[in-house]
């Protein structure tokens, strides 16, 4: 059963030149307006008690997707659908959230709980405004919640800077399930943290996740704490979804050679001598991608036909993969048969 | 041990335990780390015994200035620590009309005291209003908003005052509704500048995303974190305020002698300065100039203690 469905999303950012930038464009005749691709026709569909990972590089738009689930942002174009019900609208130029049942927790626990307040009016607030808690039961609730992270109860009167960054990762994972979500975003949730710690947090994640069934997106960079917790991963590169498949098969036989490339460049302790390989070349600006395949840049195996086509994500032996490798070769001319 | 002033109740409908304690041991911290100069405790002690002479200036003046049939012609000009009429010593001498300049002091002090304190909290709260607005919304709203504070922190404030005063005429809120006028900007610009910080922070976009309505992010998000910085801006400009009303009545917009602020004192005595007559000016210029320097040094010292890099 389908719980989030994420079909043909796009989003772009576009900087508009301000009076001095638009006097100069009616002069030159040009446009000097910029615009940022950061996603282009994501097409996913996260069935209930999944994890699915989102891996990629800096700036490939996995973490504007994340904001997109969460509400925080809505799509250029395309929907996103929780149970068959959009998450945000945008009304009068802000964006409204419509939904309670897609939380998120971010990448920085130091910046994401308020400073100034106490963790459990932090914990409390929000299913107090929206009516889960009654103000009697609110406290016995943050406690129980605290517990649940693995936290004493009486922390609740405590500000956020009396804990250390795995404790305040808690507490944000605290406030999200105290609203009773459907679907946690996890953007890098655990990628600003100690290697100890992010191990604590990430089995307190599995043991939640087993005990209250959470379906959840897991952004990360990180190929092994992915590895370690999605069901599905999902490889992105400059705004697409280049290769999804289950953790096992992409782990085992990934696919892509951008997939192929990442792994082979993720250091190995162990080997005793540098095993890894670097990618090639950056990540292409997002304000001019290039034509095709957004990788052919990088990859060793481009043809003509990656520096004209962009390839679409057909079904592989393992997974989907957007790679023309995959349907009928690199050369110009030749369609999949 | 928390060690920041969190100003503002928290009334909220959580319930936590005790959170007076919490509230008390913050505020603890504050002292002990404000007490640590010396230069602002003698600072605020000064503050504390002029708050007290002027607000209690009925009972500790010999005489009350505001009262024609207590002053005597035959006791003007008296020089400093001369016996008057009256039978007490005129300790900082009297003024042209035999009024007991110590006294007026006192009374002067009064008004400026309530003038700046109430113009400063007035411009604090337009301050904050149009600072948040305007950061939180951003768009029109914010160009508009911030380009007439721009506009109006490039002429000179005194300029303003004494404009709006000149259409307003003389009296206590006039002078108060000119000070705000002339002063919210830089409350606004404050506000609007920490405010498009801390909008941008992950705890924001959290509360946003929870979702939690727009009046809770703003009041119980953004405020309380960009308070700090305000409150040394309140007591600068408080001192600022007094200063302005000063210039004002010293102008001769502001007050009337017959409602003496340190201002009108001073302006009064300035048309006997080229005579011996000095104390006439220089008793209301030194009360002012000390009022004015020690609430500049306690609002110095509680931006070192508030400022987030020397919190231990």
């Amino acid at each position: 059963m389908t719980l989030l469905s994420v079909s043909g999303v796009s989003k772009r950012f576009s900087r508009k030149p301000g009076i001095l930038g638009r006097a100069l464009d009616r002069i030159t005749g040009e446009s000097s307006a910029q615009t940022v691709h950061a996603l282009t026709g994501i097409d996913i569909a996260v069935p209930r008690g999944e994890v699915l990972g989102l891996v990629g590089e800096s700036g490939c738009g996995k973490s504007t997707l994340g904001r997109i689930v969460s509400g925080i942002y809505t799509p250029s174009d395309g929907s996103v659908t929780l149970n068959g019900k959009p998450v945000a609208r945008m009304r009068g130029g802000n964006v409204q959230k419509l939904t309670t049942a897609v939380q998120m927790i971010h990448q920085d626990p130091f910046a994401s709980l308020d400073p100034r307040m106490k963790v459990g009016e932090t914990i409390s607030e929000g299913p107090r405004l929206h009516g889960l808690w009654s103000a009697s039961e609110a406290q016995g609730k943050v406690r129980d919640l605290l517990e649940q992270v693995g936290l004493e109860g009486a922390y609740a009167n405590r500000l956020p800077h009396q804990f250390s960054g795995g404790q305040r990762q808690r507490i944000a994972i605290a406030r999200a399930l105290a609203m009773e979500p459907e679907l946690l975003v996890l953007d890098e949730a655990v990628a600003s943290l100690d290697v100890s710690i992010q191990a604590q947090v990430l089995n307190l994640f599995m043991e939640l996740r087993q005990r209250l069934n959470l379906t959840a997106l897991f952004i990360s960079h990180d190929l092994s704490v992915v590895r370690h917790v999605c069901d599905r991963v999902a490889i992105m590169y400059l705004g697409r979804v280049v290769e999804l498949a289950s953790a096992a098969d992409l782990y085992d036989a990934p696919q892509h050679p951008y997939t192929k490339a990442l792994f082979a460049s993720v250091p190995t302790l162990g080997t005793g001598r540098a095993a890894f390989q670097p990618i090639e070349g950056e990540i292409p600006s997002p304000l001019d991608p290039p034509p095709g395949c957004a990788f052919h840049p990088r990859c060793p195996f481009a043809g003509p036909r990656c520096r004209a086509e962009v390839p679409a994500l057909k079904p592989a032996p393992t997974g989907v993969v957007a790679c023309h490798l995959n349907d009928g070769g690199t050369e110009l001319g030749k369609t999949a048969a | 041990m928390p060690d920041t002033l969190t100003p503002g109740g928290t009334a909220s409908a959580t319930p936590s335990a005790a959170p007076t304690r919490t509230r008390a041991s913050r505020l603890r911290d504050f002292w002990s780390d404000f007490g640590r100069s010396p230069v602002a405790l003698v600072s605020l002690a000064v503050i504390a015994v002029l708050a007290f002479v002027s607000f209690g200036a009925p009972w500790v003046t010999p005489q009350d200035p505001y009262d024609m049939a207590n002053l005597d012609w035959m006791d003007a000009f008296l020089r400093p620590g001369t016996v008057g009429s009256g039978g007490y010593t005129h300790w900082l001498g009297t003024d042209n009309a035999g009024r007991d300049m110590l006294s007026a002091i006192f009374y002067g002090l009064r008004t400026s005291f309530v003038i700046g304190l109430s113009a400063g909290a007035l411009a604090l709260m337009v301050g904050i209003t149009v600072g948040l607005t305007a950061a939180y919304f951003g768009g029109r709203t914010e160009a508009l908003l911030m380009r007439i504070v721009d506009l109006q922190l490039s002429m000179p404030a005194i300029l303003l005052a004494l404009v709006l005063v000149a259409m307003l005429g003389q009296g206590v809120a006039q002078i108060i509704l000119a000070l705000v006028v002339a002063q919210y900007a830089y409350f606004a610009r404050t506000t609007h500048g920490t405010a498009t910080v801390e909008r941008g922070k992950d705890y924001i976009e959290a509360a946003r995303s929870t979702p939690l309505p727009t009046w809770r992010v703003l009041l119980r998000h953004l405020l309380p974190n960009v308070l700090p910085p305000l409150i040394v801006v309140a007591t600068v400009q408080v001192a600022a305020a007094i200063a302005l009303e000063a210039t004002l009545s010293f102008l001769g917009v502001g007050l009337p002698l017959t409602e003496p602020s340190l201002g009108s004192l001073i302006s009064n005595g300035f048309k006997y300065i080229h005579t011996d007559r000095t104390w006439l000016s220089i008793y209301p210029g030194l009360f002012l100039m000390v009022t004015v320097v020690a609430i500049n040094l306690v609002g110095d010292r509680v931006r070192h203690v508030l400022d987030p890099r020397n919190q231990r």
